[in-house]
């Protein structure tokens, strides 16, 4: 034990400073708890309000038909499938443009004016509301190159939406790789790419997934950009199947296909007069809610074996 | 490593046939007002059902105004409207080449509604209405006892819808007698459930919307008898829109098709005759809401689409208000003939 100096101990009173801060720590874990509360009984209700108006109207046929005037009979099938294709799509162009440009800025571009102006623009492109990017892709993708309003374009605008957030997510996993572990790689006469392939980029997976899947749980439930870009509200058609008997066997004609997502959907039965409308639109939001769960899921679970192959 | 190999294919592949491949054949494209639009989707629901695997049809919600910006465009071939097409937009259709044809497909009656508790109102006239709506009103009539001798002494609650809606347009005109002149101190949202909402909660509410939001929120909002230019005060229903007695809160709906694209495409073709068939619309159009077209009219609106008859019945800024549907096929004839 050190003796702090300018102090004598027989002065301090340490029952009543210990007493004082067990105090002030209970007092400050009570404050925690009661916002915790506050903001989770709000969600609760919200999520359970929701889910007592929508569980009962789930059931397979919901899942299988496609969007009726009568409430009933209508399904979700056209938002379900677009959905699911345009989040391939965005998670498809995202994901590796992300990362490779996370990479590039965290450890390969030099440290001068055009980095640092780089760095703050992704920074602040994390920010911008989407609806900015769905004019965006308005005037350049659907007017300017002509592309219409397609699952491509719609995955193009939400990957650019995400963009952001999986390249700064990247950095910072692969900010949080000890830096011994380069200097080992290197002096095991590994050099740069090496090093960030076997080494730097397999510890960082689970940090860069993380982040990629925030950010594609972000995109799943956007409506402004994808309205925008003039998405279709009744659409009782499936896309070409990407899979076909004659050879190439994949086909990609689908990219190019109208389409809807599950959000409008939900918009516009929950604008419609009638009740079993909007009961319709609380059990789409289930499903949409239960996507999102599956993605954060199939997250854990990657991250979980990811981590357990890297020791 | 041949797995990662495939992926990177894949991507490849993605990238070069993207925007390498044709459109879909055989789609009608359709956008434009969200009033209209239960309309059409119970059409084309129907239409695709009937040719499956055929014809396709898509459906958007852009809004009157949104709609016929890509009409203009040759983005679309069919614009559901709750308007009439304006001179600026008619314009844009004309430097891009967009020949159109003006079909009234149905009509709304206009609801006026109070909260079940207002035990006050039984009846009002346009005269009143305008008081309440007027644009000389903002702030100054504020109170119910301002509206009619002997009504109580009671602030005055105004919802309305958005002023992007063909709804507020149509209203104004009919009731302060120029589009888009309203006060603008009344709570307006663009959700129509949400002025509902405020009507049934609030005793001193007036709002207006279409009659399909009102009949499905009956036991929670009272409907007011509009006093018609024959004087008799009339509910709003579709009996009464129907045999014109509701006036002049009823307005007619329409879309527009493009020439061309009735003449290139079949699956155009089919459609609008479908949307026409005097066997099937009225039944269709009342299960969604809305009130047929009297019979003659199905009948004078496919004459006026064999014969191509172009353009609007109210160029030259002619009003919607008091017109009925023959009127509006006649006098888009006339226009036709003349020129």
């Amino acid at each position: 034990m050190t003796h702090l100096s300018g102090f004598r101990e027989e002065q301090i009173d340490y029952a009543g400073l210990i007493t004082r801060a067990k105090r002030g720590d209970l007092l400050f874990g009570l404050i925690g708890l009661v916002v915790m509360m506050i903001a989770i009984l709000t969600l609760m209700t919200l999520i359970v309000d929701l889910a007592l108006d929508g569980i009962p109207r789930l059931s397979w046929d919901f899942l299988t038909n496609f969007p009726s005037r009568r409430a009933a009979q209508a399904g979700i099938l056209s938002p379900l499938v677009g959905t699911t294709l345009v989040m391939l799509v965005t998670a498809i162009l995202a994901i590796p443009l992300g990362v490779m440009a996370g990479l590039y800025l965290e450890e390969y571009a030099p440290k001068n004016l055009l980095t640092n102006i780089i760095e703050i623009n992704v920074t602040n492109l994390a920010g911008v509301p989407s609806i900015i990017y769905g004019l965006l892709a308005l005037g350049l993708f659907v007017q300017t190159f002509g592309m219409g309003e397609t699952i491509l374009v719609a995955g193009m605008v939400l990957a650019l939406l995400i963009l952001p957030v999986v390249i700064v997510a990247t950095r910072e996993a692969i900010r949080a790789v000890p830096g011994e572990m380069r200097e080992a790689a290197f002096a095991l006469g590994a050099d740069k790419w090496q090093t960030m392939a076997f080494y730097v980029l397999p510890v960082a997976t689970p940090g860069i997934l993380t982040g990629a899947i925030v950010g594609l749980a972000r995109a799943i439930g956007e409506t402004a950009p994808i309205i925008t870009i003039g998405a279709l509200t009744f659409i009782a058609f499936l896309p070409p199947s990407p899979i076909q008997a004659e050879p190439p066997f994949l086909n990609f004609q689908w990219l190019n296909s109208p389409f809807t997502v599950m959000p409008i959907q939900m918009f516009n039965w929950v604008s419609r007069p009638q009740e079993a409308f909007h009961i319709n639109a609380a059990a789409t939001g289930i499903v949409l809610m239960g996507m999102t769960l599956l993605m954060n899921g199939l997250a854990v679970w990657l991250r979980y074996r990811i981590r357990r192959q890297v020791k | 490593m041949p797995r990662r190999d495939a992926v990177v294919w894949a991507a490849v592949a993605i990238v070069m046939a993207g925007p390498a491949l044709a459109q879909q054949a055989e789609t009608v494209r359709i956008d434009g007002s969200s009033t209209v639009y239960p309309v059409t989707e119970a059409f084309a629901e129907e239409f695709q059902s009937d040719f499956r695997g055929q014809y396709q049809v898509t459906v958007g919600v852009s809004g009157t105004g949104g709609g016929f910006q890509r009409f203009c465009r040759g983005e679309t071939h069919i614009s559901n409207a709750s308007r009439p097409i304006s001179q600026s937009e008619r314009e844009a259709c004309e430097q891009a080449g967009i020949e159109f044809i003006e079909l009234p497909i149905a009509m709304d009656a206009l609801a006026v509604v109070i909260n079940p508790q207002n035990d006050w109102v039984d009846h009002l006239t346009v005269e009143e209405l305008r008081r309440m709506w007027e644009p000389e009103s903002q702030e100054q009539v504020t109170n119910w006892s301002q509206i009619r001798e002997g009504f109580p002494d009671r602030p005055l609650a105004l919802f309305a819808p958005g002023v992007d809606s063909g709804t507020f347009d149509y209203f104004t005109e009919a009731v302060v007698g120029e589009a888009h002149s309203s006060r603008g101190d009344f709570t307006a949202s663009e959700d129509d459930n949400i002025l509902v909402q405020g009507v049934a909660s609030d005793p001193n509410a007036l709002a207006y919307f279409g009659l399909a939001y009102y009949t499905e929120n009956q036991d929670r909002l009272k409907a007011v008898p509009i006093v018609n230019e024959q004087g008799e005060a009339v509910e709003p229903s579709i009996e009464n829109a129907m045999n014109g007695s509701y006036n002049p809160l009823s307005r007619p709906l329409f879309i527009y098709v493009s020439t061309q694209a009735i003449d290139q495409s079949e699956a155009v073709r089919q459609f609008v005759n479908y949307y026409l068939d005097p066997e099937l619309a009225p039944e269709l159009v009342a299960e969604v809401g809305y009130v047929p077209l009297p019979e003659t009219a199905y009948q004078m609106a496919m004459e006026n689409l064999e014969n191509r008859v172009t353009g609007s019945a109210f160029e030259g800024g002619g009003s919607q208000v008091g017109m009925t549907i023959e009127d509006v096929l006649a006098t888009a004839r006339q226009r036709a003939g003349t020129n």
